[in-house]
C-alpha cells in the first residue's frame, strides 16, 4: 500500500494517497492526520472523477469516510482522499427557489450554480427554546379533515402517515396548492400568503417527483418551488445529506429572508433506511428492526429545524411524508417520528377502500398545535367543542360498528342506529372531498354541525347548551 | 484555572478519547480542544482517557488539547434560580440568546446565577455559634413569595467567626466564616454540588400526605405522596407532556423542577410563554416563580440530555434541604436512557436487552431513590416528588425502560392509546394504573376534608371494573341482553368516565379541580347511582334514568362550575333528588 499525506494549504485541506479499507460505502484512510470529526472530504478515483463524502470517526492515524454516491469503482492504491477541513457546507439563496438540485444541493435542471453569498453548515444549530415563538397562527388547508379536526399551524411539523399505494402524494400536493393563512370563520382571507416551497425527496420514484413537479406546474407555483432529488436509483448515502440541504435552504429563507416556508420531506422512510445501511456496515449495536440506536436524535435534527423565532417574521412548516411499512404505526420510523413531532395524520386503507379521499383516519390523527391555533379569534368560538364532539361521537360510533358486525344492524337500539348513520355520513361527506375541493373554515365547521345535527341533543355532551342553541339543527329545520 | 492534561487521539461524536496524565478523577469535568467545549471524564484506563463532551463535536481533531478542572461536573445553587432556564448542564439559554442569537452556538461559557444582582440577605446565626453542614445561615426573599434559605455547605462545620450585617449583597461577597478544623472557610450566597452525588439529609420520613395535583383521576383514584415516584408511561401523543404540564402548573408543591429530557423544543417554549401568566391558585403569583426549567431539548447534545437529569435532580434535593416540597417532572425519562445508550454504544460496551447497557437498571434506581419525604440537617422537613415520562417504543410497555422503572417507582399512571384516539383524556388507564400510597394518605383526606375518601374512591374503581367486564357481555350481545341493573352500572361508569375522570386540560375551568370540588363531584355521582338503584329495583327502567336532565349536568358540571362556586353543586344535588323523587313516586 502506498499512501502519502500532503498537506496543500494553511486552511487545513490535505490530501491522501491511497485508502486502508473499503467496505459498502465506507472507506477507512489510514495514513490521515489532523482530520476533524465530521469533515466534508472529496473522494477522487483512479479515472480523477470525484465523488462527495464526510468523516464518521477519526483517531490519530485514522479517519472513517462515508461516501454519498459509493465506493464502487474504488481502488486501494488508486483512490486519493482530499480532506477539505470544514463541513458540509451548500450555498443559499433566494434565487435557488425555481430550480432544481440533486440530492447534495448540485442544479440538474441545467441552469448555472446559483450566485449565492452565504454558504451555510447543513447541519444547522438547535434553535434555542427561549429564541421561538410558540406557533399560533393556523394554515387553512381547504381539507375538511385537517382544518376541522387536526388543524395545521404555521410552525408546525405535521408528518402524513401512509402506506405503500395510498394517496399521500395527492394530498400533500392538495396542501401545497390550497395552504393559505388561515383568517376566521367568515371573514375575507387576510392578504393572500405565499408560501415558499422547498421539496426534498429521497428516494422516491422518477414519476412520483414528475408528479410533484406538474403539480406544482399547475398550480403556478413552479417558481416559488426549490426541488432537492434524491431518487430511487440514486446513492442512498447521500439521502442522508438531502433532507439537511433542503433544510438548509429552508431556514435562510425563512430566518434570514422572513418568508414563509413550507417544507414537504418525501419518503422518511427511505431517509431511516439509508441512515440503516451506513450503521450496519459499521457494526454498531442496533436497537430495534436493525435501526440504531440514535434514529430517535437523528430525525429529531431534521424535524426540530421547523418553527418560528423572535428575531423573524418568517416560519418553517414541514410536512414530512412516510410509508409506514407493513401499515404498522408501531414501526421505528412512524414510531420515532411519531414521539417527534407536533401530531400526524394517518391515512387508512379502509377508507381508501371505500374510495373516500382523502383517505384521513381521524381517530389515530393528531395535531398538538390546534389547540393554540383556533377558536374566537383564530378560527371560531365554537371549534374546540365541536372537534371534541365529532370525535367523541365518531369513536362511539366505531363501537357501535363492532356491535352491529356481531348482533347485525337491526338490533341495535334506535339512538345507535343513529350513530351509524352519522357515521356513514361524517366519513363520506366531511372526511370525503375532492382533490380539488377548497373549503373555507366556516363551510367546515358547519358542515360538522350539520352531521351532528343528525344525533340527539342529549347525546351531544361535549359541546356547550349554548352552542347546541345556536349551531345545532333541529330536524325539522334541517329538511 | 483549568490546565491541559492531554491530548484528543479518537473523536467519535459526542464520545472522545485522549491521551495525558495519570491524575485526572473519574467523572472529572474536562473542556475539550481549543474551543473548550464542556466535557466530562467517564472512562480511564492507563493513560487513556474516555470523555463524553456535552457539545456538538464537529472539527474536533486529533491532537487538540484537554483541558482538567480538578473538579466534578457541579452545579451552581443559590438565589437566582428560580425563574430560570438552563440547557442540560445548567448554562443559562437566555444568556447564550442573548450573546450568540435565535441559534445555541458552542463553546459558551456562562455563569449559571447572576453574579450582578444584589440580594438582601438577612443573617440569622450569630458569631460565635457552633455550625454543622445544613444549617440556615440567613434567608433573602427571592421573589414575592419565596424564602432562600442560605445554608452551610453539607461539607462545613466550624465555629462562625464573623457573620455579615443585614444588606444587600451579591452571590459572591462573603457573607459568613466559619472556623472549621481544616481552617477558616469563607462562606458565600452559592454553593456548588457534584450532580452526580445526593445531597445528604437526616433521616427518611414515612409519606402519608399527597401531592395534591388538581387533576381528579390522579388525586382520586392513583395518588402520589409527596416524596413519592411515579412514571407516566405512554405512546406518542396519549398525553406525557400535558399531563406533566398540569401537574407542574397546580401541584401543591412549594417548588417545580421541570426537565424536557429529549423532547421538543415548542413544549419547553410553551411553559416560558404560559407560566409567567398563569397565577398560583394558592398565593396568587405567577407560576414562574416557584419554577426552574431544564431544556435539553431532542436536537441539543445527546451527553447533555444524560446530565440533565441530575443537573435537575441536584436543584431540587437543594431546594428540598431547605424545608420546601419539591415536585419535579422528567419528560422523557426514555430519552434520558437513550443518551445512555448512544454514549454507551459509541464506547462499544456490552450491550443487555435492546441495545441498552446493562447498568440502565441501577442508572434508573439511584435517580429515583432522590426522590423522598425527609428530615433534612437542619431539622426541617422536605420532599421531592419525582414524575417520569416514559416513552416505549410502539407504546409497549414490556421494554427495558418501562419495565426497569417500574420496579422503583410506586404510582403508575399508564395511558392507554385507544383512550386518547377517542380523545378521553387523561388518557389514564384506570384498570392497568395503580397506587401504592393509596392507603398510606388516606388518613390525610379524613382529617384535611372529613370525608372517607378511600371508602369513595374504592366504589368508583368497583364500578368501573365491574363496568369493564360488562362491556366484555355487551361487545357480544348488545347492550339489551343486560339486567337494567347492569345497566345502570354502565350508565354511573359513562358518567364517571365522561364527567370526572375525563379532564381538559386546555378548559380554563376544568384544568385544575380543587380537592373539595373533586369529592364533592365524586359525591354527587355516587349518590346518582345509589338513588337510580333503588328506583331500578322498583321497577323503573333504565331509559328512564338515562332520559333525566340531570345525567348531562352531572357530566357538563366540571366545566361549569368554578372552584370558587362550589355552593353551586348543593344545587345539582337538589335537582337530583328532585328528579329521583319525582321517579321514585311513579313506582312506589
Ligand atoms: N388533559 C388533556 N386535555 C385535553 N387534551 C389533552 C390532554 N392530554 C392530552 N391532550 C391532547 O393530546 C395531545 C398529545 O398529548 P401530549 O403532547 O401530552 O402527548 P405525549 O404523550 O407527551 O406524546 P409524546 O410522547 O409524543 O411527547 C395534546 O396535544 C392534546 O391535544
Ligand atoms: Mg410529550
Amino acid at each position: 500500500m502506498n499512501q502519502s499525506t500532503n498537506q496543500l494549504t494553511d486552511w487545513g485541506i490535505q490530501e491522501v494517497s491511497g485508502v486502508g479499507r473499503v467496505e459498502g460505502p465506507i472507506v477507512v484512510v489510514e495514513r490521515a492526520g489532523n482530520v476533524g470529526y465530521d469533515e466534508v472530504v472529496e473522494v477522487i478515483d483512479s479515472q480523477g472523477r470525484m465523488r462527495r463524502g464526510r468523516v464518521l470517526e477519526v483517531g490519530e492515524k485514522m479517519a472513517v469516510v462515508e461516501v454519498f454516491s459509493g465506493t464502487s469503482g474504488l481502488t486501494i492504491d488508486g483512490t486519493h482522499i482530499r480532506f477539505l477541513g470544514q463541513s458540509l457546507h451548500i450555498p443559499v439563496a433566494e434565487e435557488m427557489l425555481g430550480r432544481i438540485f440533486d440530492g447534495t444541493g448540485n442544479p440538474i435542471d441545467g441552469g448555472p450554480q446559483p450566485l449565492a453569498s452565504t454558504f451555510a453548515d447543513i447541519n444547522g444549530q438547535p434553535i434555542n427554546p427561549t429564541s421561538r415563538v410558540y406557533p399560533r397562527d393556523y394554515i387553512q388547508t381547504g381539507i375538511s379533515a385537517i382544518d376541522g379536526m387536526n388543524t395545521l399551524v404555521m410552525g408546525q411539523k405535521l408528518p402524513l402517515f401512509s402506506g405503500a399505494g395510498l394517496p399521500h402524494d395527492q394530498l400533500a400536493a392538495q396542501i401545497v396548492r390550497q395552504a393559505t393563512l388561515g383568517s376566521p370563520a367568515g371573514e375575507s382571507p387576510k392578504q393572500a400568503q405565499q408560501f415558499a416551497i422547498v421539496f426534498a425527496a429521497m428516494g422516491v420514484k422518477h414519476d412520483v417527483a414528475e408528479y410533484f413537479r406538474n403539480a406544482f406546474a399547475e398550480s403556478g407555483a413552479l417558481t416559488r418551488v426549490a426541488m432537492f432529488l434524491n431518487l430511487a436509483d440514486d446513492p442512498p448515502v447521500e439521502r442522508l445529506v438531502t433532507p439537511r440541504a433542503a433544510l438548509t435552504l429552508a431556514e435562510y429563507l425563512a430566518f434570514d429572508r422572513q418568508m414563509h416556508v413550507l417544507v414537504v420531506l418525501t419518503d422518511m422512510t427511505n431517509y431511516c433506511e439509508a441512515l440503516r445501511q451506513i450503521s450496519n456496515v459499521r457494526g454498531e449495536v442496533p436497537s430495534r428492526k436493525g435501526y440504531p440506536g440514535y434514529l430517535y436524535s437523528d430525525l429529531a435534527s431534521l424535524y426540530e429545524r421547523t418553527g418560528r423565532v423572535k428575531t423573524s417574521e418568517g416560519s418553517i412548516t414541514q410536512i414530512p411524508i412516510l410509508t409506514m411499512p407493513s401499515d404498522d404505526i408501531t414501526h421505528p420510523v412512524p414510531d420515532l417520528t411519531g414521539y417527534i413531532t407536533e401530531g400526524q395524520i394517518v391515512l387508512g386503507r379502509n377508507l381508501n377502500h371505500q374510495n373516500i379521499y382523502p383517505p384521513i383516519s381521524v381517530l389515530p390523527s393528531l395535531s398538538r398545535l390546534m389547540k393554540d391555533g383556533i377558536g374566537a379569534g383564530h378560527t371560531r368560538g365554537d371549534h374546540s367543542h365541536l372537534s371534541a364532539q365529532l370525535y367523541a361521537a365518531y369513536a362511539h360510533m366505531q363501537d357501535v360498528r363492532s356491535l352491529a358486525s356481531v348482533i347485525g344492524e337491526e338490533e341495535l337500539g334506535a339512538v345507535d342506529q343513529q350513530f351509524l348513520k352519522f357515521g356513514r355520513a361524517f366519513e363520506r361527506e366531511f372526511v370525503g372531498q375532492s382533490p380539488t375541493e377548497n373549503r373555507t373554515i366556516e363551510q367546515t365547521l358547519d358542515l360538522g354541525w350539520k352531521l351532528l345535527s343528525m344525533l340527539p341533543k342529549e347525546e351531544l355532551t361535549r359541546v356547550s347548551p349554548d352552542e347546541i342553541k345556536r349551531y345545532y339543527k333541529e330536524p325539522h329545520d334541517t329538511n | 484555572m483549568s490546565q491541559q492534561f492531554g491530548n484528543i487521539t479518537w473523536v467519535n461524536g459526542p464520545v472522545i478519547r485522549a491521551r495525558g496524565s495519570r491524575d485526572v478523577s473519574m467523572l472529572e469535568q474536562v473542556e475539550v480542544g481549543d474551543e473548550r467545549l464542556v466535557g466530562e471524564i467517564i472512562g480511564l484506563n492507563g493513560d487513556s482517557i474516555t470523555i463524553q463532551v456535552y457539545e456538538e463535536t464537529t472539527g474536533m481533531r486529533p491532537g487538540a488539547p484537554v483541558f482538567g478542572t480538578g473538579l466534578p461536573l457541579s452545579v451552581e445553587l443559590g438565589p437566582g434560580l428560580l425563574r430560570s432556564i438552563y440547557d442540560g448542564i445548567q448554562r443559562p439559554l437566555p444568556i447564550i440568546e442573548r450573546e450568540t442569537g435565535s441559534f445555541i452556538d458552542r463553546g459558551v461559557h456562562m455563569n449559571p446565577l447572576d453574579r450582578i444582582e444584589h440580594w438582601s440577605y438577612n443573617p440569622i446565626l450569630k458569631e460565635g455559634e457552633q455550625v454543622k453542614g445544613g444549617e440556615i445561615l440567613g434567608t433573602v426573599q427571592e421573589t414575592e413569595n419565596f424564602e432562600h434559605r442560605i445554608m452551610v455547605p453539607p461539607n462545613v462545620s466550624g465555629t462562625l467567626t464573623w457573620v455579615a450585617p443585614a444588606k444587600k449583597y451579591t452571590i459572591d461577597e462573603v457573607i459568613a466564616r466559619v472556623k472549621t478544623e481544616r481552617g477558616e472557610r469563607e462562606l458565600t450566597m452559592i454553593q456548588r454540588w457534584p450532580v452526580r452525588r445526593l445531597r445528604p439529609y437526616k433521616a427518611r420520613l414515612g409519606q402519608n400526605i399527597p401531592l395534591i395535583t388538581g387533576q381528579r383521576v390522579l388525586d382520586m383514584l392513583f395518588p402520589v405522596s409527596k416524596g413519592g415516584t411515579a412514571a407516566i408511561p405512554g405512546a406518542f401523543g396519549a398525553g406525557k407532556t400535558v399531563t406533566q404540564h398540569s401537574i407542574a402548573k397546580w401541584a401543591d408543591a412549594d417548588i417545580v423542577v421541570y426537565i424536557g429530557c429529549g423532547e421538543r423544543g415548542n413544549e419547553m417554549t410553551e411553559v416560558l410563554q404560559e407560566f409567567p401568566h398563569l397565577i398560583d391558585p394558592r398565593n396568587g403569583r405567577p407560576l414562574m416563580e416557584r419554577t426552574v426549567l431544564i431544556a435539553n431539548t431532542s436536537n441539543m447534545p445527546v451527553a447533555a440530555r444524560e446530565a440533565s437529569i441530575y443537573t435537575g435532580i441536584t436543584i431540587a434535593e437543594y431546594f428540598r434541604d431547605m424545608g420546601y416540597h419539591v415536585a419535579l417532572m422528567a419528560d422523557s425519562t426514555s430519552r434520558w436512557a437513550e443518551a445512555l445508550r448512544e454514549v454507551s454504544g459509541r464506547l462499544e460496551e456490552m450491550p443487555a436487552e435492546e441495545g441498552y447497557p446493562a447498568y440502565l437498571a441501577a442508572r434508573l434506581a439511584e435517580f429515583y431513590e432522590r426522590a423522598g419525604y425527609v428530615e433534612t440537617l437542619n431539622g426541617k422537613q422536605g420532599s421531592i416528588s419525582v414524575i417520569g415520562a416514559v416513552s416505549p417504543p410502539g407504546g409497549d410497555f414490556s421494554e427495558p425502560v418501562t419495565q426497569h422503572t417500574k420496579r422503583y417507582i410506586r404510582c403508575f399512571w399508564a395511558l392507554d392509546k385507544s383512550l386518547a384516539s377517542a380523545r378521553h383524556f387523561p388518557s389514564i388507564n384506570w384498570l392497568e394504573s395503580y397506587s401504592e400510597y393509596t392507603e398510606d394518605v388516606a388518613g390525610w383526606w379524613r382529617e384535611k376534608v372529613g370525608q372517607d375518601w378511600l371508602k369513595m374512591r374504592n366504589h368508583a374503581v368497583e364500578l368501573l371494573s365491574e363496568e369493564s367486564r360488562l362491556s366484555q357481555i355487551v361487545k357480544l350481545v348488545g347492550p339489551d341482553a343486560l339486567p337494567d341493573e347492569q345497566r345502570l352500572v354502565l350508565e354511573t361508569s359513562r358518567i364517571i368516565r365522561e364527567g370526572f375522570l375525563q379532564q381538559n386540560a386546555m378548559d380554563n375551568i376544568d384544568a385544575y379541580s380543587d380537592i373539595h370540588k373533586q369529592i364533592a363531584m365524586m359525591n354527587l355521582m355516587l349518590h346518582f347511582h345509589e338513588r337510580a338503584e333503588r328506583i331500578i329495583k322498583r321497577g323503573a327502567n333504565i331509559g328512564t334514568i338515562h332520559a333525566l336532565p340531570i345525567v348531562n349536568v352531572l357530566i357538563r358540571m366540571k366545566e361549569q362550575i368554578p372552584n370558587n362556586e362550589l355552593e353551586k353543586l348543593d344545587d345539582i344535588r337538589k335537582t337530583l333528588d328532585e328528579q329521583m323523587d319525582q321517579l321514585e313516586a311513579e313506582y312506589r
